[in-house]
């Protein structure tokens, strides 16, 4: 009994010490409340991973079935600006990777710089994407009633190499519809992501630029870069599995 | 000793007044209370279109309403009574009031999620809501592909936007509650001294942060089906509207243990105070909640035997789905240990909870008739579905709410309610519920599909039978209505413990301060030790 007496005691004391104005009223230390935060934000990560696994699923037993019509398909993605956003994704990552050491260290100036450059690269991510989805719309790749299956491209013309006798053009445009059904709600979704992860950025570099951060309060950006860093993981799946289905 | 109880003078419910003080409070105690508020409004909508379905049954010939019409009553019957008022009642009401103060802390690790958590079963709310004035949907609550997204021209978008939305409510609670049960907990509140309520909350948080993201990016998925006309599950395209199927289940499975875990929890801890006896077998009791909310994940396609699923998987979901009865009869054997030899007494709470212990049993045993392959085949989408289903939902979840909502009562608002009047209500409830689904398991075995408006003559006398029942059932619930709303001002002063009970909720005065505690308790012993608790009673007297 007097051992944890003596135990809470000191807990109270650690309490008084810390008492840094970011401190809650319900938590004792600010130890306490970021690992509540760190605890919080990975639980919220694994909902996201449930959230989109819902569709892998869908993807994974589509592509089995329809696997001639998902490669057919998947070669009217231009392979340009699908590597160029997975390099602009990756390298977001880096420089928030970077915004978050640098409010760990008390870097105020270089916190705010790194986000920026983050916010940026977030920006010529969905700049591509737009560029991509008008193509698809040109093209009349969007599925629904307007949808037409055609191959965009000449070179793979009926007779090519890439032209698979194996399925009719009805089946073609039925399944195609499939795969861009699933094209567009995945990567929909994930730049809807994208733009809920720009948007917590602006505040969160408002709130770096007020210096509202410091080497014992950063949870803030540690917490939106976690969530950066999900979004770029779930693009690092999405695009070999919706650009590279069979490339020569 | 009754004349020294006073109602203390500061507590959470006078520490501010007006409306603002409740609308923008970080208090999950006033959260609490306003989703108390919030799912009885829901309860009785959801009741009021059970009334409807229970009317036109009265007589074989649909002469009520017509057939459209009733299929948007059970489909919002559903709905509300699913997504609104059950997943959201134990856990939103009982275990924001009561995790906090159980583990000894001064609120939920995040008080803003909390409160926007509430705000968004708001939202959701009103988009399902708004979806019914405009006319209601008729696709059942299960929304099955492709008449849901194909043929059916009702009000399907917003209901379905309302339920993605009030998920995330779900899935904020859960989120809350597995944060403030790792980083909250008092000095010396070890995982072996939660309350065993603590740990069916556990569980069921488990479920809600992992099944409801599955039925967000389904309902995600019939949107796009719906409104842009994209294939995902279009059998005209190649699509497969059984994917449909599997992915709704996966959530809707698991959701029913959103139900039932927290009444369990619930059970725990009113078979221990009411037989005032150390609960038999913590750990199992404990480890049991994990277990149903695993197992609970991989028995879905016993939804789907007859959808056309392989026979292989079929055996399998069969399997599992009969394991399932192994974690649950655990907890039941191990509350009749705690009763055996106990000082039982039978306040209002240990009547819902006897009545929660055999309704919950012939609900688990009908559900092995179901996930039996061959049984299936011929109960299928009959009323013995429904019965089954209802003995799990209503007399068990709902039973552990009341019994619950019972037991904590004088510890929310410091006043007893009626002794007399919450028993006749109790018996009530047990005597309507079983008079309403018992001759549905009859009447489902000869023969009865669910979701119809009409039937054969020759079902008659069981479909009055369970009519008759359903107005007892619907006077029992509305009974507690009065007698608790007139608790508030009349009832008793109850003091910080009346029933005796030994977890760390009934140290803090009733109701409660904002903050829970004068000071951070620190835990010395297990929760369900009533020596020193008998003690220290004496020493109040």
């Amino acid at each position: 009994m007097s051992k944890a007496v003596a135990h809470a005691d000191h807990g109270h004391a650690d309490a008084q010490h810390a008492h840094h104005p970011a401190l809650q009223h319900h938590f004792d230390t600010m130890a306490q409340q970021k690992e509540a935060a760190v605890i919080g934000m990975w639980v919220f990560l694994l909902t996201e991973i449930l959230f989109f696994g819902g569709l892998f699923v869908a993807y994974m037993i589509y592509r089995v079935w329809y696997f001639d019509a998902f490669a057919e398909a998947s070669r009217s993605l231009d392979l340009f600006w699908g590597g160029l956003n997975t390099a602009v994704l990756i390298f977001s990552s880096l420089t928030m990777a970077l915004a978050v050491r640098a409010a760990q260290t008390n870097k105020r100036k270089a916190t705010v710089n790194w986000l920026i450059l983050t916010m940026i690269l977030g920006c010529v991510f969905l700049g591509v994407k737009v560029v991509e989805y008008a193509d698809k719309f040109e093209h009349h790749h969007v599925p629904g009633p307007n949808y037409v299956w055609a191959e965009p491209g000449h070179e793979a013309a009926p007779g090519s190499e890439h032209a698979n006798l194996s399925l009719t053009p009805a089946q073609l445009q039925n399944t195609t519809q499939i795969y861009f059904s699933l094209y567009f709600t995945m990567t929909g979704l994930h730049a809807l992501h994208m733009i809920i992860g720009v948007g917590l950025m602006l505040v969160i570099t408002w709130m770096a630029w007020k210096g509202k951060f410091d080497a014992e309060y950063y949870t803030p950006v540690e917490m939106s870069g976690l969530y950066w860093h999900f979004v770029d993981i779930v693009w690092i799946f999405l695009f070999p599995l919706l650009y590279l289905v069979e490339r020569p | 000793m009754l004349d020294k109880l006073k109602i203390p003078e500061h507590h959470y419910l006078n520490n501010g007044h007006g409306l603002k003080s409740w609308l923008l409070t970080k208090d999950h105690k006033r959260i609490a209370i306003m989703y108390l508020i919030s799912i009885s409004v829901m309860f009785l909508l959801g009741g009021l279109f059970a009334m409807g379905i229970r009317l036109e049954l009265a007589t074989p010939q649909g002469d009520f309403v017509s057939a459209d019409t009733y299929n948007k009553f059970f489909t919002m019957h559903g709905v509300i009574m699913v997504f609104f008022f059950l997943i959201p009642s134990i856990p939103a009401v009982l275990g924001n009031f009561l995790i906090p103060p159980m583990i000894g802390a001064k609120d939920l690790a995040f008080p803003r999620i909390n409160l926007l958590s509430l705000y968004i079963y708001w939202i959701g709310g009103i988009f399902t809501l708004g979806a019914m004035l405009l006319g209601g949907v008729d696709t059942g609550w299960t929304f099955y592909t492709p008449y849901s997204s194909a043929a059916s021209n009702t009000h399907i978008i917003p209901t379905a936007l309302g339920i993605f939305i009030a998920g995330f409510s779900s899935i904020l609670t859960g989120l809350n509650f597995i944060v403030t049960i790792h980083r909250m907990r008092a000095p010396g509140m070890t995982w072996f001294r939660l309350p065993l309520f603590v740990w069916a909350h556990y569980a069921t948080s488990l479920i809600q942060v992992l099944g409801t993201p599955v039925i967000a990016i389904t309902i995600v998925m019939l949107f796009v089906e719906r409104a842009f006309g994209f294939g995902i599950f279009d059998p005209t395209r190649g699509g497969d509207p059984v994917l449909f199927q599997h992915l709704f289940w996966f959530y809707s499975h698991p959701a029913v243990y959103i139900m039932i875990l927290p009444a369990l929890g619930v059970m725990s801890e009113l078979i221990s105070t009411f037989s005032k006896k150390m609960i038999f077998g913590y750990s199992f009791v404990a480890f049991s909640s994990l277990a149903i909310a695993i197992f609970g994940f991989i028995v879905w396609a016993h939804h789907m035997f007859v959808a056309g699923i392989s026979t292989y998987a079929a055996m399998v979901f069969s399997f599992l789905s009969f394991s399932v009865a192994i974690p649950s009869a655990v907890k039941v054997f191990n509350w009749t240990a705690t009763l055996y030899k106990g000082a039982i007494s039978f306040e209002t709470p240990m009547l819902y909870a006897y009545g929660f212990m055999g309704l919950f049993l012939i609900g688990g045993l009908t559900g092995l008739f179901l996930a039996t392959l061959g049984m299936d085949i011929h109960l299928h989408d009959t009323y013995f579905v429904v019965a089954h289903f209802h003995y799990i939902m209503v007399g068990g979840a709902i039973m552990g709410y009341m019994g619950g909502l019972h037991y904590w009562w004088p510890k929310m608002t410091g006043r007893m309610y009626s002794e007399f009047f919450s028993r006749i209500a109790a018996i009530l409830v047990f005597v309507g519920f079983n008079l309403t689904f018992l001759p549905q398991f009859i009447v489902g075995y000869v023969g009865m599909p669910r979701r119809y408006h009409s039937y054969p003559d020759e079902m008659q006398v069981l479909n009055v039978l369970s009519s008759a029942g359903a107005s007892v059932l619907g006077l029992g619930y509305a009974l507690p209505v009065i007698y608790l709303l007139w608790s508030l001002k009349r009832g008793a002063v109850a003091g910080p413990n009346p029933f005796g009970a030994s977890t760390l909720e009934w140290t803090m005065q009733s109701p409660p301060l904002t903050e829970n505690f004068v000071e951070v308790p620190i835990v010395t012993s297990e929760p369900y030790e009533y020596e020193h608790v008998v003690a220290k009673e004496k020493h109040l007297v």
